[in-house]
């Protein structure tokens, strides 16, 4: 078992005597052993493929079908489009934009909405539970009824106001608000995990040694909650993703000329009277593609931070 | 031998030598139920590299003793009164307190008790060292243990992150744990639990504690690695010169290891000397009820003695000797009247028996109802 944290060729290591042994050895076991846990995790690797495609398309989709997604091709007969048989790979939709077009340029949005938002809710959210959860008493009254009010906003009627204020369809309101509501949840999840960490006898050990309070919520307390944090903010991307196709879906998402896979779906609405089902299937499968392998890669992650995890 | 345990009342000024005197201990938890009386006017000191060892059941304050020295409560909802803070204590306590002294925890010369946050964490672990009896829990799971000597090496002492980590190597191949290099970058699940209290030991030693407070440090671990561990904290403490202060239930433990003894019933010391005194002849009933429980060959085949009762409510002490409604020589002035640890001679006792209560006439039972055939 021991043996595990040594590199897999002894040969290779460097002299035990030499300056830089242990450090080379030290990364390894935080980075490289973590990678090789991950890399065992089969679904999380499918995931981590998945998820690299759709990157992949965000950044370079254009190059690949050089139409203006947003054009409307005369070449592409409206208003019922062209099949996938057709149009090689997704068709073309009823306004004669090519659907292929839709889906690998929205994955730019998309992602870009899913992980921000990820990003604004997970650095509020574990600063607002670490702080309610390690301090307690009168700090963790104040900020968790504060949760509390937050969880009461209906959302729906805050993305429709904000959309009133700040003008519907721009990128930033957008991910802001979502950001701003989506870290409740996740305060009170880390806020439980510090509650029940904090008397964990090592933090007791870790404040004998002369460790200040700051350092012992973020250095000690934090790697042992990573696990349940990660998998949380990977679904708060999923589930960002999905927000924003259903707030599209309602037309108070994107601006029309913006494209992602929630106004690519919008778009699809009158599918319901042409019935082509390509129209809304492609880009529906962009999404729920995306949020299960981000979900994966969550799982995994999880078991690849956990030193105590068994290879 | 000089009496290097000084009883607060006997000497109130310290000892010139002594590296921690703690004089009238008082911690009180506020709980929702009332005010518990955890340490109720304790005193003791520890000489510099001397061996202290504080003993008493579960429950009777020893290591909210070892806490309350590093500060590791939090205020509310425990108080230890100080000058600085009588117009912060809540009612209840202060009424509880009466007309009691200021708790004093003086490190050489020093009042811990009053000392600023930044300052007591300077002193954390630096110069006080603590020891812990979980050492399966002790350790941060998810770094490795070189990380975390190294980290209490760098939070005290100007070093590079490479020196630091040299001296995790050292202090680990100090406590006799073979192959170090190899061992720094394991995790604690990965060590055995004999192996995560030696670790737990070189991080107490990493920085030359003068102090070293070991809180039951063998109980967790199974009888011949208690005995290793043990002669291992002996042997560093001599080798170091720090003085130690072992607390623990186990009177064997005790007379193996230390010079001094302390012994506490529900928050008050009742018994304080040198081990031998204290061990071999013991004054308070108490003591001598700890010592006639532990069965030995000599009383095969007989009932082993047991003190009667159990440890008062914390809630509702008894008026007078805490241990009066357990005691068997208990007599007219112990449910009246407190008894004040007084020089008994050679050691110190909290009991009426070896001195006169106020305004009482009665003469102590001088009987010794069982022979207190007692080991070292």
């Amino acid at each position: 078992m021991s043996e595990s944290t040594l590199p897999a060729r002894p040969a290779a290591t460097p002299d035990p005597e030499s300056a830089d042994y242990e450090v080379a050895l030290e990364s390894l076991n935080q980075w490289q052993l973590a990678w090789r846990r991950f890399r065992r995790h089969k679904m999380a690797m499918v995931g981590l493929f998945i998820f690299a495609v759709m990157v992949f398309l965000a950044v370079f989709g254009p190059v690949f079908w050089p139409y203006d997604p947003l054009s409307l091709r005369s070449d592409l007969p409206g208003p019922q489009g062209l099949s996938p048989l057709d149009l090689p790979p997704m068709g073309s939709d009823g306004a004669g934009r090519s659907v292929w077009s839709l889906v690998s340029n929205g994955a730019r949005l998309s992602l870009i909405i899913g992980m921000s938002t990820m990003a604004i809710a997970v650095t509020i959210g574990v600063s607002v539970g670490a702080a309610a959860g390690f301090f307690g008493g009168r700090v963790d009254g104040f900020l968790m009824r504060f949760v509390d009010l937050m969880l009461t906003i209906p959302f729906l009627f805050i993305v429709l106001v904000a959309a009133r204020f700040f003008g519907a369809g721009e990128l930033l309101p957008l991910i802001l608000i979502f950001g701003l509501l989506s870290w409740p949840g996740l305060a009170r999840l880390v806020r439980a995990l510090y509650l029940s960490l904090r008397e964990q006898e090592f933090v007791q050990a870790a404040k004998a040694v002369g460790v200040g309070n700051v350092r012992i919520a973020f250095r000690h307390i934090l790697p042992n909650a990573i696990g349940p944090i990660v998998v949380s903010a990977t679904l708060l991307v999923a589930n960002a993703i999905i927000l924003e196709a259903f707030v599209s879906f309602l037309n108070f998402g994107l601006k029309a000329q913006d494209i992602s896979w929630g106004n690519a779906l919008a778009r699809s609405q009158q599918t319901i009277a042409v019935g082509n089902w390509w129209w809304p299937f492609f880009p529906g499968m962009a999404i729920a593609l995306t949020v299960i392998a981000i979900n994966f890669i969550g799982d995994g992650l999880r078991d690849a931070l956990d030193p105590r995890s068994r290879e | 031998m000089t009496a290097p345990i000084v009883a607060a009342q006997a000497a109130p000024s310290s000892s010139p030598q002594a590296l921690l005197e703690v004089r009238d201990l008082r911690t009180y938890f506020k709980v929702m139920d009332g005010v518990v009386r955890a340490v109720d006017g304790v005193s003791f000191s520890i000489n510099r590299g001397e061996t202290l060892g504080i003993v008493g059941e579960s429950g009777c304050g020893k290591s909210v003793t070892a806490l309350s020295i590093m500060r590791l409560h939090d205020t509310p909802p425990t108080w230890i009164p100080t000058d600085a803070n009588q117009a912060d204590l809540p009612d209840d306590v202060k009424a509880l307190l009466g007309d009691a002294p200021s708790s004093r925890i003086l490190f050489e010369g020093r009042d811990l008790l009053t000392l600023p946050g930044e300052q007591m964490r300077a002193v954390r672990g630096n110069e006080i060292a603590m020891i812990f009896q979980e050492p399966m829990t002790s350790l941060n799971p998810v770094f490795t243990v070189g990380n975390q000597i190294a980290e209490a090496v760098m939070l005290h002492q100007r070093m590079s992150k490479k020196d630091a980590w040299d001296k995790a190597i050292e202090s680990i191949r100090a406590v006799g744990i073979n192959n170090p290099e190899r061992r720094v970058r394991q995790y604690p699940h990965e060590l055995s639990g004999g192996m995560r209290q030696r670790v737990m030991i070189a991080m107490a030693l990493s920085c030359d504690p003068k102090l070293i407070i070991a809180d039951e440090p063998t109980t967790a671990l199974d009888v011949t690695i208690q005995a290793q561990i043990l002669e291992l904290i002996r042997e560093v403490q001599d080798r170091t010169g720090a003085a130690l202060m072992l607390i623990t239930h186990d009177l064997g433990v005790v007379a193996e290891t230390v010079h001094d003894v302390v012994v506490m019933y529900a928050g008050r010391v009742v018994e304080t000397g040198t081990v031998d005194d204290v061990l071999l002849a013991p004054k308070h009933p108490y003591t001598e009820g700890l010592l006639t429980s532990i069965p030995s060959r000599g009383m095969k085949g007989q009932r082993l003695n047991v003190i009667t009762g159990t440890v008062p409510n914390p809630f509702n002490m008894p008026a007078g000797c805490n241990f009066a409604p357990r005691c068997p020589y208990a007599f007219e002035p112990c449910s009246e009247h407190d008894p004040r640890i007084e020089d008994a001679d050679p050691q110190d006792v909290a009991c009426w028996l070896y001195s006169r209560a106020p305004g009482s006439s009665a003469t102590p039972p001088r009987v010794r109802p069982r022979g207190a055939e007692v080991r070292a």
